[in-house]
């Protein structure tokens, strides 16, 4: 299908039209004074004329100057958190020994908004929990009944890097619909990516793109990709990092890092859980659920005895060397999508790019 | 498709008491089996309302060799005849034991490192003309704790099998060597060609064995290690178990030293 556009009120109907085959709606709205994502009943809730500025441990609301509902960077949550939820059960278990697996939730959802680092990080989720020997079947559901519509960034944050990273500003692949908001929010340049993506547009107002409006939504998103706020050294990283295990630099940042692990709750591909064990009252009926953890958890890596990794620069050592190099040998690919999710929410503003330029620079450490 | 995070349940047929703290677990399944463990594999063993825990397979049954050293263990260890678990598996690497027909084994245990060993003598045993000398070295912290001591006995008896055993510390009865594995280790005369290691006890000692076997020229492939890490899910999909770039779940635990030297060497990695 030709590339179509949508104005405000088609907008409107798409949300409208997923809902109507079953989807639940996930997208952005304004809420705690953040912009996090939520199950929308409708577009009037996306987060229309509000963008936000960030920095290093800084992420804060402003007003625009127009109405665009998608004219805004990463916030603190990510996809993962319906697509890999942070607490779930996996079976119940009486003492005649019958292991019930968890009743599988059905819901299938849609995300309205996914960004191009942010459906990056959904491909590298389906590597991870999707493409092993033995996969989450759990996940794999969800993710097969997963409606996507991308969004074309064209204006990065301060805290943007996906350009260095490979996965935008432009979305995809992997998605059903592609937008591009432009005048402020008024009208939507639509690509469409899946047959599937194809139905639910027939099901609402659009109308064919000019091929002026096309080409200008194509040179606005080519655009962002030099207007980054950061950028990954461009190296060799994994080897980089390989080299550097025993750096002085991983005391220096953890001089500053205070273990809290902010950047694995908000990075949309720190994917590590643990499990927990219930019983009732009687001891009769017992229940394990599995619930998001992090590398920066003090009995994350315990055995009997002790934990592998007491010290604070050994997590971070951990989380930095997983994200941008190990990952590639365990799973094919970098962790890091380049969303800046990671530097916004620390609170005490460490960089992820700019400790990779340091171990880039000075091997050694920095003098 | 099976779920990989539930368990199927086994019971508890055979409970033998190795030591002061530990115990064998023979199982059996109380429905569809599940697939037969390769040797050095491991299986998750689920304790009713307490938890699970990735534990070697130490024989047939399968058989897992528990040690009372936490919360899960402790319950296992408690665990009577006839009591349901939770079993998953098998997952990892296995020692490829196979691959060293028509050599000599080396086999260095410390502690609960002989649990996933001992199918290992079994099968050289069970297949003893295909291999040439048999070496087991085995150490404990005191005499009354070493692991299968009838098994040991009679390995002892055996005049194809060089049993070394050695405690850590000087102890009332004990005419034996006294320290750790790596002097009786030191003292062998080995053939570094034609000499396959298969080591398994705490990382110290398996890192000091493997650096007397390079000594004595042997390669770091032919040097096997089996290691521990925290496991939640046995398949890949937690993250607890990394060590660099390996998940030791996946990757491991069995693996030769070439991969395993080097991460080993770096402290908390």
């Amino acid at each position: 299908m030709e590339t179509q556009v949508l104005d405000r009120t088609g907008l409107g109907e798409l949300v409208d039209a997923l809902r109507g085959e079953g989807y639940r709606v996930i997208g952005p709205t304004v809420r705690d004074n953040a912009i996090v994502l939520a199950e929308l009943d409708s577009a009037g809730q996306l987060p229309a004329g509000w963008g936000v500025t960030t920095a290093p441990g800084r992420y804060r609301l402003r007003r625009r100057d127009d109405e665009a509902v998608f004219g805004h960077s990463a916030g603190p949550q990510s996809w993962k958190t319906y697509l890999h939820p942070p607490r779930r059960k996996l079976f119940e278990v009486n003492r005649t020994g019958e292991f019930t697996p968890a009743p599988e939730d059905d819901t299938r959802y849609a995300f309205l908004g996914v960004r191009g680092c942010d459906l990056a990080a959904i491909a590298v989720l389906d590597r991870v929990l999707g493409a092993g020997a033995n996969p989450d079947g759990s996940y794999q559901r969800r993710r097969r009944e997963l409606f996507v519509v991308a969004v074309n960034c064209t204006e990065p944050g301060e805290l943007c890097f996906c350009t260095s990273m490979g996965t935008g500003p432009a979305a995809g692949p992997g998605y059903d619909l592609g937008l591009t908001e432009r005048d402020g929010g008024d009208r939507f340049v639509v690509d469409v990516g899946t047959p599937k993506g194809a139905q639910l547009l027939e099901k609402i107002t659009a109308r064919p793109a000019v091929e002026d409006e096309v080409r200008e939504a194509r040179e606005d998103v080519a655009a962002a990709a030099g207007r980054m706020g950061r950028a990954m050294p461009d190296a060799d990283l994994p080897a980089a990092i390989r080299e550097a295990r025993e750096s002085p630099q991983w005391e220096e940042v953890a001089s500053r890092c205070l273990t809290c692990g902010n950047c694995t709750m908000v990075c949309p591909t720190c994917f590590c859980t643990t499990t927990e064990d219930v019983t009732d009252l009687t001891g009769d009926h017992a229940e394990r659920w599995q619930r998001s953890a992090s590398c920066f958890e003090l009995d994350f890596s315990y055995v009997h005895g002790g934990s592998v990794r007491t010290s604070g620069p050994s997590r971070y050592r951990q989380w930095f060397s997983h994200k941008l190099g190990t990952w590639h040998e365990q799973f094919g690919s970098s962790g890091c999508v380049g969303c800046g999710r990671c530097i916004a929410w620390c609170p005490t503003g460490i960089d992820i790019t700019e400790e990779a330029a340091k171990l880039v620079a000075f091997p050694g450490g920095t003098p | 498709m099976t779920e990989p995070m539930v368990p199927v349940p086994y019971r508890v047929a055979g409970r033998v008491v190795e030591t002061a703290d530990s115990v064998s677990l023979r199982l059996e399944p109380h429905g569809k089996p599940l697939p037969e463990a390769k040797l050095g594999q491991f299986m998750m063993l689920y304790c009713h309302g307490v938890g699970e825990v990735a534990i070697s397979v130490s024989g047939p049954g399968p058989t897992h060799t528990i040690r009372a050293v936490g919360a899960v263990s402790r319950a296992l260890h408690d665990l009577r005849p006839g009591t349901l678990v939770g079993v998953r598996g098998p997952f990892g690497t296995s020692w490829d034991v196979e691959d060293a027909a028509g050599n000599d084994i080396v086999i260095v245990a410390g502690g609960a490192g002989l649990c996933p060993l001992r199918p290992v003598l079994a099968d050289v045993l069970d297949h003893r003309g295909g291999y040439g000398r048999v070496v087991v070295v085995a150490g404990a912290r005191k005499p009354d704790e070493f692991l299968f001591p009838h098994e040991l006995a009679s390995w002892a008896g055996r005049h194809d099998v060089e049993l070394l055993q050695t405690i850590d510390r000087p102890a009332p009865g004990w005419t034996g060597p006294v320290g750790f594995v790596t002097e009786p280790l030191a003292a062998l005369e080995l053939d570094p060609e034609r000499t396959r290691a298969f080591l398994c006890g705490p990382e110290p000692m398996m890192r000091a064995c493997a650096e007397i076997l390079l000594a004595k020229q042997m390669s770091a492939h032919h040097i096997r290690v089996s290691l521990e890490r925290a496991m939640k899910c046995g398949i890949g999909l937690c993250g607890h178990c990394q060590l660099g770039p390996l998940l030791v779940c996946r990757d491991g635990p069995v693996m030769d030293y070439t991969v395993a030297g080097p991460l080993l060497a770096v402290k908390e990695l």
